[in-house]
């Protein structure tokens, strides 16, 4: 127990805060954080639906909850049914076999709802197009906010990409 | 190289790994794998073609991992039907599955008939892989699908029920459904079904000129975006009869094990999560983090993607970039040991990692395991080690083998690894090659085949690539290593807990985008 709160104390705190190096990240944050307190109470959910996707952007999404960007921390938190949700963050580009799954997912989602477009493939279908398989991207499928291109999007463009939706649809 | 006892002609396929090719008949199809077994062989993949613009109808391909190296079978088919290698390999069983739907050839004498990979997007009568499948727009049957429906095996007996999981999970992970039949907490039966992310990754290769086909090979799988690209390039390499300059093989087993370690260390952040030490996350994802942030800064992507091309690598490495990363691993390895042994004494989560979803050894040698999940149960296989393509076989890579096949073991064989990948980074640093970053690839000729097959984090990860006229794909097959070791997890859950499984299920960490293609 004595390593564990060594180190700890060692690591301290790396997340990111002003004045940083960054400074597009300190402008997102701060936004980002006003963003959350005004419209959502500093509570906002999000449920994250992968329809299709090589899995680069599920690992920047995870990145988004490292102690660097810290996501929880401003009061946004990833929840495991859609029916907690406000947001639903999709990635693609939507397989057929997924694309009654996401509909389904977005039914559940309470109104009012906001949905964000993850990657180059949520976007426009990217590398893999639309096909026998593949619906492409995930407007052809259900409604969407935003749309973050990249592939994949860094996490801080993931942010941003939340920050747009929850600023755009509340105005 | 011959088969020992069998009386078939191998012919080499040139390229960077040792690697044979014979068109057999069907007794010798079975014959060769019944013996290949018997030798300690495996499966590693088994895919079909269709050549019947050559006259040639249906083909099927089995590659076999054999002593003396790569034997890749070719059974030309005068009906729609073949043996079944399931017998013999049991890993056969759903590949063959596969190939039913996309290409409409059978395994005569298979036990299991369901489809596999084709849901409700296509029709039974309709095969995506044959060449007069239109890829474009929706398939003919679109507008009046059957209903998917997937005849789950059902466990009775007093108490027993069952639990759908699936394909949306309650984390940020890859989707697919699993069907568990439980009394009380107890699993007694788990059964997989994939598929869901089958969005036509093969079909979409074909056409595409070798070069392009690079881009699409990256991501087959994100998180082995190295690994794919590698045996992409080494495949297209292979087809066309070129060997890309020591620096850029070099630069690729770099990248390769950056791209090790970068997997292992997120793992290693969630299995303690999972098992209700948030400390570990976070300490091992500001790890990554870090050794993400120098990825982006030196190779300009945090993944790595797309920087190994057919005929080289994309991205030269500085000389001030090899001195960061000298530092970074100086700090990442005293870091690591550290947490290593705040994991081996932490009682609570040992209690979790020890005897929780295991493989004995004799079933993961039947089962035909792999990667990173077999050598934790004791199948010390490793392509780095059998079968080393340059510069591996100047690394002397030091193989990380474990024998209780539970969580404790995959989790011991990921702090091994990130060791020994950071032994061989150094040894790559020191002794990097000068030259060219690559050569230009000149064009397959129609009918070229070749083959790539390397060690990603997670396993054995296999491409073969034909060419057609015109420096195109006439066929390409990708082969992920979770396609071995998705079958293993059934047996790996039996008898544990089910709170226990998204600790087992993440102990494996496979691929369904890998898998589904």
């Amino acid at each position: 127990m004595y390593q564990l709160l060594k180190q700890i104390a060692v690591t301290g705190i790396v997340t990111e805060r002003p004045p940083l190096p960054d400074q597009a990240l300190r402008v997102t944050r701060e936004r980002l954080r006003a963003d959350v307190l005004r419209y959502f109470d500093g509570a906002l959910a999000i449920r994250h639906v992968d329809a299709g996707s090589c899995n680069g952007c599920e690992l920047e999404i995870h990145m988004c909850n490292n102690p660097y960007y810290n996501l929880e921390g401003l009061g946004i938190k990833f929840v495991a049914s859609p029916r907690h949700a406000d947001l639903l963050l999709v990635t693609g580009p939507v397989s057929r076999h997924m694309e009654e799954a996401l509909r389904r997912t977005y039914e559940a989602t309470p109104d009012p709802k906001l949905v964000v477009a993850i990657g180059d493939c949520g976007c426009n279908a990217g590398v893999f197009g639309e096909s026998y398989a593949s619906r492409g991207r995930v407007s052809n499928v259900i409604p969407v906010d935003v749309a973050v291109p990249g592939c994949p999007p860094t996490p801080l463009a993931i942010m941003q990409g939340i920050l747009t939706a929850i600023s755009a649809a509340k105005r | 190289m011959r088969l020992e006892g069998l009386d078939i002609e191998l012919t080499p396929i040139p390229g960077a790994v040792p690697a044979y090719r014979a068109e057999v008949g069907a007794a010798q199809w079975s014959e060769t794998c019944q013996r290949v077994a018997e030798q300690g062989g495996r499966l590693l993949a088994l895919w079909a073609s269709d050549a019947r613009a050559a006259g040639r109808g249906f083909t099927v391909h089995a590659a076999l991992a054999a002593r003396g190296g790569l034997v890749v079978l070719l059974l030309p088919l005068a009906s729609e039907s073949y043996p079944d290698l399931s017998a013999t390999f049991p890993a056969a069983d759903r590949m063959q599955r596969a190939a039913c739907d996309l290409l409409g050839v059978r395994a005569e004498g298979a036990e299991d008939r369901r489809k596999w990979l084709r849901h409700a997007a296509w029709r039974a009568d309709e095969f995506p892989l044959r060449k007069d499948f239109e890829a474009k727009g929706e398939p003919r049957s679109a507008g009046r699908r059957e209903a998917d429906g997937y005849p789950f095996v059902r466990v009775e007996g007093e108490g027993v029920h069952e639990i759908p999981v699936g394909p949306v999970h309650a984390g940020t992970i890859e989707p697919g459904h699993f069907r568990f039949s439980v009394v009380g907490e107890t699993v007694l039966r788990l059964e997989e079904r994939l598929g869901y992310k089958h969005k036509g990754i093969e079909k979409r290769f074909e056409g595409l000129s070798l070069q392009e086909g690079a881009r699409l090979a990256g991501r087959v799988s994100g998180d082995s975006t190295v690994a794919y690209a590698w045996a992409y390039a080494m495949a297209a390499e292979s087809a066309a009869g070129v060997t890309p300059p020591p620096r850029a093989l070099w630069l690729r087993a770099l990248l390769l094990e950056r791209e090790r370690i970068a997997n292992h260390l997120g793992d290693l952040g969630f299995l303690a999560n999972d098992a209700g030490l948030a400390f570990g996350l976070a300490q091992f994802l500001r790890l990554k983090e870090e050794w993400l942030r120098t990825h982006q800064a030196l190779f300009g992507h945090r993944y790595l993607m797309d920087l190994v091309v057919p005929g080289g690598v994309a991205r030269d490495l500085a000389s001030e970039g090899a001195a960061r990363m000298r530092g970074e691993m100086e700090a990442l390895e005293e870091t690591v040991t550290r947490l290593k042994a705040i994991y081996d004494e932490h009682a609570g989560l040992q209690d979790r990692f020890i005897g929780c979803g295991r493989i004995a050894p004799d079933l993961a040698a039947r089962l035909g395991l792999i990667g990173l999940a077999g050598r934790a149960s004791g199948q010390a296989r490793d392509l780095r080690v059998e079968y080393p393509c340059a510069p591996y076989q100047e690394l002397g890579v030091r193989m990380a083998t474990h024998r209780n096949g539970d969580v404790a073991a995959r989790v011991t064989v990921r702090f091994e690894e990130v060791f020994e990948s950071l032994r061989l980074l150094r040894l790559i640093l020191e002794r990097l090659p000068a030259g060219e970053l690559a050569v230009p690839v000149p064009a397959a000729a129609a009918g070229a085949f070749g083959v790539g097959w390397v060690e990603g984090w997670r396993g054995e990860v296999f491409i073969a690539l034909e060419a057609e006229a015109g420096d195109r794909i006439r066929r390409c097959h990708a082969h992920d290593p979770s396609w071995q070791n998705w079958p293993a997890l059934e047996h790996a859950v039996i008898g544990n807990i089910v709170p226990d499984f998204p600790l087992i299920n993440k102990s494996f960490n496979l691929s369904y985008s890998g898998h589904d293609l």
